[in-house]
């Protein structure tokens, strides 16, 4: 069992859980995600790692309450125990060699965008962040991106907070005012990882975006997680999560991604009807 | 007086039509007049070829005796002698081409139904016998055993037989690789699996469950950190193939294993499990094997209309006999002749359709069987919501990527010599990792080889 050491909201619904995993702590890098179960009905939900801590043993994942395992999750507090927790999975991130970059992070993507960006950031190169969020009142981490960017972007879809706008519109004023990236990042909902890649493909520049497709195990055993990238099947668990942006086929990964947005839908709800006649 | 019938007791069993609708184990075991009177069949023949036709050489006849006098825990003992997981090899051993292939019985009428009455034995010990057995004195030696499947459970209880100190870790949340993940619980249900997996824990072995070597652990980490002088890789061939046809990723095609996982796994079936199942109408699983006919009952059990598309023909499925039979009786359609070139998707990506095209016997092969040859221009369109792809796995590259000095071939199994070893000294392997996708009883066989080596080397 991994038990919960910390657990903040960040937001009232995008919330930290610091979790007692000290074998994944020990291995993690930046890029990488871990999947976990909270309790013995529950599904194997892969998300990528926030932050870890070699010497306490922990790692830390955030998280947007948006559906049934989210909600359950958020439902444990500190000292409660997750069921699984298994890791670290997939590749880590390559950071060396590059001199100047701009990390693009959207909504609770921006959990995962920080610690790739600060990996960059430590490797010596000039960072830029882009990061977008629906509105103010779901915008995490400024401060630490703004630690560890020379230039930080923020946008709300709504204007409520930063620029109003997408997150591709700042990139591409970014690029037009003659920045000369080495490579683009991009973390966040599909779409707007497809859109940023749609954006930077006509100057060349090379993006790398972070996939989370469905998937089970995620050590390459169940094919859920498999992409057309550049033509090829790859499967995200391990020949990713990092892939050029500018080969996936994006309207098929979108459209894999939506496939039990059904059943997802109606868990949720029996989730929450479940929570609150409990709470009644 | 030996029973001279020709034919072997038959196995109860659930009515098709109702078990085609639940996940109950489909047969329902020898009760003791059966098992009495089927091991009377027996003509304890003095050479035993049945005993060369068993990968960890049961000594059958001896068994059969027992049950035939009724001592049913003396049997079974005989049986834990040489095999370790009996419940399941009863189950799911091919018995028809090993021991019972060789069956003097067999000449003239049906072979001893060596199989049932092993399960027999096996659940009538698993029902019957309550002494745990008492845990050997620590040798002081530490072993680690990668994977929990047959040949990794295996290994594991033969060394900690003998005092070892072992972890098995096992990459998923639970305990038993392929006998949890991969065959159905109305095959094998998993109580069973899960009593092997305590016995283990009896006898002093550790599971390290949510485990990755590979990724959380190295297996040089396993050796230089944490002390182990000695490791067995049982990793299993978990990587699923895909044909390489046009519209392979589109929603609806599943390899066999995330069907599957879903299913045995997951439970994804069950309204309490957060795991999501497609509940399609019209299925096409793509394959003859084992894992093929499971993919088919299950999907059976799901509701769907079923059929399994094989581009040769029904002599040449290389699923046991039994398990065609069951599908054919639970109502699974059997297209044989038939190979895809194509899935069909609707203008959401959903699949629509599989385009097949028909196929002839040709020459026989380099396996002995006639190969299919396409008939040109026979393409035609099968309507399905669903394509389940069943054409074998490979070994998982993960533990080979992350060990230096572990030399595999070219199909990716991991190289071993005869007693088990690989190219990295105290390193050993077994199982479906080294032969590629193969039986649970030679994997078993695998387990039991590379404890005695490991044993021979530590004790030294």
């Amino acid at each position: 069992m991994f038990r919960i050491v910390r657990k903040e909201a960040l937001k009232p619904t995008v919330v930290l859980f610091e979790v007692e995993a000290p074998m994944i702590a020990k291995k993690a890098q930046p890029g990488q995600f871990i999947i976990l179960r909270v309790d013995e009905n529950g599904e194997r939900v892969p998300l990528t790692i926030h932050d870890y801590d070699r010497e306490k043993g922990t790692v830390s994942i955030i998280v947007q309450i948006v559906g049934a395992t989210t909600e359950k999750l958020n439902r444990l507090n500190e000292g409660d125990c997750l069921q699984d927790f298994v890791g670290p999975l997939g590749k880590a991130t390559e950071t060396e060699g590059k001199k100047k970059v701009c990390v693009v992070g959207g909504g609770v993507g921006c959990a995962i965008a920080y610690p790739v960006l600060k990996k960059f950031h430590d490797d010596g190169a000039e960072v830029h962040a882009v990061i977008g969020f629906k509105s103010a009142d779901l915008v995490i981490l400024e401060d630490k991106f703004k630690a560890a960017s020379s230039i930080l972007e923020i946008c709300t879809d709504d204007g409520s907070y930063g620029r109003k706008g997408l997150v591709t519109d700042a990139l591409k004023e970014l690029i037009e005012a003659g920045n000369q990236y080495d490579e683009i990042f991009a973390i966040g909902p599909m779409i707007m990882m497809k859109f940023v890649s749609k954006t930077t493909e006509p100057y060349g520049i090379p993006t790398t975006v972070s996939m989370s497709p469905i998937m089970i195990d995620g050590t390459g055993m169940c094919g859920g997680c498999r992409l057309s990238v550049g033509g090829e099947t790859k499967f995200a668990c391990v020949d990713g999560p990092d892939f050029d942006g500018h080969k996936v086929d994006w309207d098929l990964a979108v459209k894999r991604s939506r496939m039990y947005s059904d059943f997802e839908k109606h868990k949720h709800e029996e989730t929450c009807n479940l929570f609150s006649k409990e709470a009644e | 007086m030996p029973n001279m019938s020709l034919k072997k007791n038959p196995m109860p069993a659930q009515d098709p039509n109702v078990r085609n609708k639940n996940y109950e184990e489909v047969t329902l075991g020898y009760t003791e007049e059966m098992a009495l009177d089927e091991a009377k069949r027996c003509l304890n023949c003095k050479n035993k070829p049945c005993v060369g036709g068993c990968p960890v050489m049961i000594h059958i006849p001896e068994f059969i005796a027992e049950v035939a006098n009724g001592n049913f825990e003396a049997a079974y003992q005989i049986i834990a002698k040489t095999s370790s997981l009996p419940a399941v090899c009863g189950r799911v051993c091919p018995q028809e081409s090993q021991c019972e292939k060789y069956c003097v019985r067999g000449i003239k009428g049906e072979p001893v139904g060596i199989g049932r009455l092993e399960r027999f034995v096996a659940d009538w010990h698993n029902n019957n016998a309550c002494d745990a057995p008492p845990r050997p004195a620590p040798n002081g030696h530490k072993v680690a055993v990668i994977g929990s499947g047959p040949a990794g459970l295996t290994c594991a209880g033969d060394l900690a037989k003998k005092g070892y100190d072992v972890t098995v870790f096992e990459a998923l949340h639970l305990a038993g690789g392929v006998l949890v993940y991969g065959i159905p619980e109305f095959r094998l249900p998993k109580a069973i699996v899960q009593k092997e997996v305590d016995g283990l824990k009896a006898l002093g072995v550790t599971v390290a469950t949510d485990t990755v070597v590979g990724r959380t652990i190295s297996i040089d980490e396993l050796m230089e950190e944490e002390g182990f002088e000695a490791v067995f890789i049982g990793s299993g061939a978990g990587l699923p193939m895909f044909m390489s046809i046009p519209g392979i990723n589109y929603k609806g095609v599943f390899s066999a294993n995330e069907f599957l996982t879903r299913i045995n796994l997951m439970k994804a079936y069950l309204p309490d499990s957060d795991t999501p199942i497609i509940h399609p109408k019209k299925v096409a699983v793509v394959g003859g094997g084992n894992v093929a006919m499971d993919a088919a009952r299950c999907s059976k059990r799901l509701g769907a209309e079923v059929h399994i598309v094989y581009r040769r023909g029904m002599e040449e499925l290389p699923a046991r006999h039994e398990e065609v039979e069951h599908a054919e009786e639970e109502g699974v359609i059997f297209n044989t002749l038939n190979n895809p070139v194509e899935i069909l998707a609707d203008e959401d990506d959903n699949v629509r359709a599989i385009r097949c095209i028909k196929m002839e016997l040709g020459e026989p092969d380099a396996s002995g069987r006639r190969s299919p040859v396409e008939i040109a221009g026979s393409e035609f369109d099968m309507e399905v919501d669903c394509v389940i792809m069943a054409l074998g796995t490979s070994p998982n590259p993960l533990i080979k990527s992350t060990t230096e000095g572990l030399e595999v071939n070219r199909k990716g199994c991991i190289v071993v010599n005869e007693e088990g070893l690989t190219s990295r000294p105290s390193v050993y392997a077994g199982g479906d990792a080294v032969t590629g996708a193969a039986t649970v009883i030679l994997a078993m066989g695998a387990g039991k080889t590379a404890a005695k080596a490991i044993d021979e080397q530590l004790s030294k």
